[in-house]
């Protein structure tokens, strides 16, 4: 890993106008913040999860970080280049550069386009048409490990697997440096979902990529993620080292989160820390603590007041009272 | 007591390409009072084996041999559309994969938990009673102001939790689930499992839960049925599947399950080989292709399963993979 690290996100905010004219009258603030004061660093070659429940901001944030999605403020430096503020023109080249694997296999496919036709796409976007593009389409179906008899299929003949092979195959296409895959194996079987990981570790190892990726599956950030974020309310409540987080979770969400994952043991005694359902709105934020609702140990104070940021070892933290001992659930990895 | 009991079933479908063996000779039972899980791969048959159960296969399907039978004597392949229309939201209940494609976007929740209602004869006020009881059951809070809202003015997680409500409205015999957790996070999908389980204990239902995620079967089920390729490879209680599983099928879906991995693994495990074409069975043991303990038995003829006990493997190494190292 050199010096500067590929990817700096710094205080990125992202906001999606809502509400009307009446509301910022009443003087609330208008829209919402999707995306709030997010912060990391991503290295060359390492894995980087974003967990947490759905509507926290994580595709927001990757799709943020490509430019399909403003960023209102903040910085993102990405390989020596500051992004916000970048035209489309200027994007472009970025964006072969970060490619993005969008969430449904078959959907982000365009069903008129053959399996070929697909795979030549980027290289006709960024103006590399004068490739030999059947050279291309043979090397991307063999780096995926697809038959070439596939490259004229039609998505709708590919099973999930396949089009979710496509897709990594799509994504790197222009030989990027950070890959941001968001659910890459939601929806797929768990022999499959094994072989798309392993293909996209593969591809990390030999190519040196990066890998951003967003998914639901805690044991799949277990087996392939170096760090984690745990995305709250457009927030990263606790972000660290993978391992030392399964281990040891500081935050009371983030221990909530690992000790709702559901384990192949029927015999399993499970200590769950168990959530009210009911995730605060976007549009009115909680006071203090914005977990304090549905924190298991919250106190007055975190009602009042907006935790300060902590370390704890390699973790970065928001929590007035983190865990310092390891919690049940982590335990059951051991 | 047998709830449901599935014997011998076959399904085939005309396709352009030939007949496609959806189901082959499938087995299983569904006691009064247990929820019994059903765990394959996306092509096994799982969703061929609701619709076949519920009467709503595609008119390209037929059902080619075998009997359903409920409750004892009715076999559901022989009831007319009538009678299986009588039985679908009154004694078989159904909650799907995505709660917001099963609600109507364009009515208030309160108008569809009281249409479903029509068969009970009760008025509008104890309609509407009712559904208040039963969304308080799912634990939707404030049940009286939400029952004028719209779908889309509930979460995932709560639209998931309406759809099993709106299920067992009419407390049926028998629910079938078919991944209903799937669409949801982790945390959601644990709060629904135990809603599923105190409610089956409530309603004293039987389930037959459709999943491809091991961790939810595992959770919820008491038994559990193991489907590859259009067949039921192994069957047992949940117990002694995910701790002694026979059939090589069962053994690898299980190994390939990241949850079972006590540590970081450089490569994932997965399954060498590709489904076999359903319009074109190979001959022989149905997993023989993809199998490392195939021999000359196992492609000549299918295994005749021993059907001793509460645990079925076909498999003609059942036996000596049992011996072997457990997992």
């Amino acid at each position: 890993m050199s010096a500067e690290p590929l990817l700096s996100v710094s205080d990125v905010r992202v906001r999606f106008p809502s509400g009307s004219s009446l509301t910022s009258l009443a003087g609330k603030p208008r829209g919402i913040e999707a995306v709030s004061g997010v912060s990391f660093t991503l290295g060359r070659g390492e894995t980087f999860a974003l967990v947490g429940e759905s509507g926290s901001g994580k595709t927001t944030l990757a799709r943020t970080l490509n430019g399909l999605q403003a960023v209102a403020t903040g910085s993102i430096r990405f390989d020596g280049q500051h992004l916000v503020g970048l035209s489309e023109a200027q994007m472009k080249p970025v964006r072969g550069r970060m490619p993005m694997m969008f969430q449904d296999p078959v959907g982000s496919l365009s069903p008129r386009l053959s399996v070929r036709l697909l795979l030549a796409e980027p290289f006709v976007i960024h103006g590399l048409s004068k490739r030999d593009l059947n050279a291309e389409v043979a090397r991307l179906l063999a780096l995926v490990g697809l038959p070439r008899d596939l490259a004229d299929r039609y998505p709708h003949q590919l099973s999930g697997g396949q089009a979710r092979r496509v897709g990594v195959a799509r994504a790197i296409a222009l030989d990027p440096v950070l890959v941001l895959a968001d659910e890459p194996t939601a929806g797929l079987d768990v022999s499959v979902q094994g072989e798309v990981l392993n293909l996209l570790n593969d591809l990390r190892d030999r190519m040196g990529l990066s890998i951003l990726i967003i998914t639901h599956n805690l044991h799949v950030v277990r087996q392939i993620a170096d760090r984690m974020a745990v995305m709250y309310l457009g927030r990263f409540v606790e972000q660290g080292e993978t391992g030392a987080m399964f281990r040891a979770p500081h935050h009371p969400y983030t221990a909530a989160l690992l000790s709702a994952n559901p384990e192949p043991d029927p015999d399993k005694i499970h200590n769950r820390i168990v959530l009210p359902a009911e995730v605060p709105s976007l549009v009115a934020r909680p006071s203090g603590c914005e977990f304090h609702t549905r924190c298991p140990c919250a106190q007055p104070l975190c009602a009042s007041d907006v935790p300060p940021p902590v370390t704890i070892g390699a973790s970065r933290l928001t929590c007035h009272f983190p865990l310092s001992v390891e919690a049940p659930a982590a335990s059951a990895s051991a | 007591m047998t709830l449901l009991s599935v014997k011998d079933l076959s399904v085939a479908f005309h396709t352009e390409g030939g007949r496609l063996e959806a189901l082959k000779r499938v087995n299983l039972t569904v006691p009064a009072n247990r929820i019994v899980g059903v765990v394959g791969e996306s092509g096994c048959g799982k969703s061929t084996l609701i619709n076949a159960i519920l009467g709503l296969l595609a008119d390209s399907g037929e059902v080619t041999s075998g009997e359903i039978l409920f409750e004892g004597d009715k076999d559901l392949t022989r009831l007319g559309s009538d009678q299986m229309r009588a039985l679908r939201g009154q004694k078989i209940a159904t909650v799907f994969q995505d709660p917001m494609g099963a609600l109507n976007p364009v009515l208030s929740v309160g108008r569809q938990m009281r249409d479903i209602q029509y068969r009970s004869g009760l008025s509008r006020q104890q309609k509407n009673e009712r559904s208040i009881d039963m969304l308080r059951k799912v634990r939707i809070p404030d049940p009286e102001r939400r029952l004028v809202q719209f779908p889309h003015e509930f979460s995932g997680g709560m639209k998931q939790r309406i759809a099993i409500a709106m299920a067992l409205m009419m407390e049926p015999a028998l629910l079938i689930a078919d991944e209903p957790t799937t669409a949801l996070d982790a945390t959601l999908e644990v709060a629904t499992i135990e809603l599923l389980k105190d409610l089956q204990r409530d309603i004293g239902c039987s389930v037959l839960f459709i999943s491809h995620h091991l961790g939810v079967i595992a959770e919820l089920c008491n038994e559990m049925v193991v489907m590859y390729a259009g067949e039921v490879v192994e069957r047992g209680t949940t117990h002694e599947i995910f701790h002694n599983a026979r059939h090589p099928y069962t053994r690898k879906l299980l190994a390939c399950d990241p949850a079972r991995l006590s540590r970081r693994e450089p490569r994932l495990p997965t399954i060498a080989g590709t489904l076999p074409d359903l319009r074109n069975r190979p001959q022989g043991c149905i997993f023989q292709p993809r199998c490392e303990l195939a021999d000359e038995v196992c492609r000549m003829a299918p295994p005749d399963a021993a059907f001793e006990g509460s645990h079925v493997a076909r498999c003609w190494h059942a036996e000596a993979t049992m011996a072997g190292v457990s997992p």
